[in-house]
């Protein structure tokens, strides 16, 4: 037994006393598959899970203090996609859905997103995101973990939304299409999701020519140290769930078929971001 | 065993006997009353037991041919591939690729209507756009990353076009996942070297399976009727580094930038036998969905994540 293993001891007794009965009983209530070392086939383990959720759950309390609405309509079991807008430099979008899911739903559910290809390249990154449950965006993990009745967080914007300048606030970019015909293939429901908050979390300018030059697809300068978008200013959370909508149809269908329904998805979290954006009495508060 | 004669068994010509999972092989096969096996391997079967043929050829050699053209075969399992690190790549195409397509066509000749080829699920290649479980039908591209592999990924493709070309043949492709066991193949030496190499920062999923539930799904595949390309997959997924712990060796984490130089380095100087891109197997996913295997083949693995993680120490036979 080294200094290594009476360290780790130390710090899972914190974290397990800081976690408390509460997360106990949420974890035990949430229906994940593992294999005899704790593992799923995607290498989420509910294990290594609770540090982060010790983090996370500061995060959305405290810091964000995510106020949630319409959480019911998530189905409490089966396959269903989350939609949402994407914004804000870095995806704590993501991270206070994931927590919604799992603090405030009832019961609670493990929510996975999809995560770009080059993530698997980055050191530490690549094994931390898939122990938490993330998986690589490809259409064939989102089909496998559909039928296997799992809850799936999709950004249709991707990098057009995250990335996009702080002028473009609460202006959906254009939607990807994949997630529709995945939708249609698999007979899952959409929930369609609106944040409020994450949009002025990093207000960024875009300096083009900087982004060209190292060939990423943007570079995020925001006006207060350290200058690029590490540390979100702490903006209130506002999360909308709508109500599931079925879509029926031809998953190889031409664009031009899917387009409206991926219309009615735009149209629906714009509403529901309208609504929340005139609800609210300001962006820290 | 003995109420069956000769005639009515299974004539199996098995390549690459004398190897360690060639032995399990002719073991499994020798085992069962229905199989007469036939040893074909330029090294000797060490403690071959009395009734199984063996002929010390080389796969090119006219010997080989005779082995076919002699006697009636019914089955073909071919294994006996080449992979020595330090061996020059003259010699791996010529043995490999060149013994490959000799085997093909006298079964082709000789009208052998059973043919199954050992590939590997390191066909794929392991990529960081990877999906988590790879089907039979995704492109196999291990060889864009690393030449060394341009063999095995040939040799899948020449069997692939002949399950095509000759369809009176039943063939059968096996791409088993990582084997492990006292056999010598890279993952297994890997997970024996007394201090492991990890790469910093990353840990994927990988999927292993015991060397005997290889030989049964070998066993699987000579069934009359199975045919087509099968990936084979072991008892579960864990991270690397679960099945390092298990071990109970100890690792050392080296940055990735810095370990392909060192590695080479090492390399060069004969203190290892990896060649330098196998890194990529310790550092990005290469996993297969094995549904079919399981389905057609009624394959599934016996031996749990443990007991195969724990077989590399193993060196009963």
């Amino acid at each position: 037994m080294g200094a290594g293993d009476w360290l780790r001891s130390r710090i899972d007794r914190y974290v397990d006393t800081r976690l408390g009965p509460d997360y106990e009983a949420r974890s035990r209530a949430l229906t994940v598959r593992q294999n005899e070392f704790g593992f799923d086939p995607f290498g989420f383990s509910l294990g290594s899970v609770k540090y982060v959720v010790l983090v996370s759950r500061w995060l959305y309390r405290s810091y964000f203090r995510a106020e949630v609405h319409g959480i019911e309509h998530v189905p409490p079991a089966g396959r269903v996609l989350l939609v949402s807008n994407h914004s804000g430099q870095l995806p704590f979008d993501g991270l206070v859905i994931g927590m919604a899911l799992f603090l405030d739903a009832d019961p609670p559910r493990v929510v996975r997103s999809m995560v770009e290809h080059f993530v698997p390249t980055v050191p530490f990154v690549s094994y931390l995101l898939s122990r938490w449950g993330q998986i690589t965006g490809t259409p064939e993990n989102c089909r496998r973990l559909l039928s296997d009745e799992e809850a799936i967080l999709v950004f249709p914007e991707g990098a057009r939304g995250i990335s996009k300048p702080f002028s473009q606030r609460y202006q959906l970019q254009d939607f990807g299409y994949g997630f529709m015909r995945l939708a249609l293939e698999t007979k899952t429901p959409i929930v369609p999701v609106a944040v409020i908050g994450a949009e002025e979390q990093a207000p960024a300018v875009n300096i083009k020519p900087l982004a060209r030059l190292l060939g990423s697809p943007s570079f995020p300068v925001v006006p207060y140290p350290p200058f690029v978008p590490l540390v979100p200013l702490p903006v209130k959370y506002r999360l909308y769930f709508g109500e599931p909508i079925f879509f029926e149809g031809d998953a190889d269908d031409d664009d031009e078929q899917i387009e409206p329904k991926v219309k009615q998805v735009v149209h629906r979290i714009q509403s529901m971001i309208h609504m929340g954006l005139r609800g609210r009495r300001g962006i820290f508060w | 065993m003995a109420s069956s004669g000769d005639g009515e068994r299974r004539r199996v010509v098995v390549t690459g006997v004398a190897g360690r999972l060639g032995r399990l092989v002719a073991r499994r096969l020798h085992r069962d009353p229905s199989y007469h096996v036939i040893g074909l391997d330029r090294r000797p079967f060490i403690d071959r037991p009395k009734d199984i043929e063996h002929h010390q050829v080389d796969l090119r050699s006219k010997r080989a041919r005779d082995v076919f053209r002699t006697q009636r075969v019914d089955a073909l399992v071919h294994m006996g591939f080449l992979h020595t690190p330090r061996a020059t790549s003259a010699e791996h195409y010529s043995w490999n690729i060149g013994g490959t397509d000799r085997l093909l066509e006298y079964c082709a000749q000789y009208r052998v209507p059973k043919v199954v080829v050992l590939s590997s699920a390191n066909v794929y290649g392991p990529r960081a756009d990877n999906t988590q479980f790879l089907t039979e039908d995704a492109p196999l591209l291990a060889a864009q990353a690393f030449p060394e592999m341009r063999d095995l990924v040939e040799i899948d493709h020449m069997a692939s076009s002949f399950f095509w070309k000759a369809r009176e043949i039943e063939t059968v492709i096996l791409r088993p996942v990582h084997i492990l066991g006292a056999v010598k193949n890279a993952p297994s030496n890997y997970l024996r070297l007394s201090v492991i190499p990890t790469l910093l920062g990353f840990d994927p999923m990988v999927q292993i399976i015991h060397e005997r539930d290889v030989a049964e799904a070998i066993a699987c595949g000579l069934k009359p009727g199975a045919r087509g390309i099968f990936n084979l997959a072991g008892p579960g997924e864990v991270p690397l580094s679960v099945v390092l712990r298990e071990l109970g060796r100890p690792t050392v984490p080296v940055p990735h930038p810095l370990a392909k130089p060192l590695w080479r380095a090492a390399w060069r100087l004969g203190l290892n036998s990896f060649p330098v891109d196998e890194f990529d197997f310790i550092r990005y996913v290469c996993m297969v969905d094995a549904t079919r295997a399981s389905r057609e083949l009624g394959f599934r693995a016996r031996h749990s994540l443990r007991e195969t993680i724990h077989a590399v120490l193993d060196s009963r036979e």
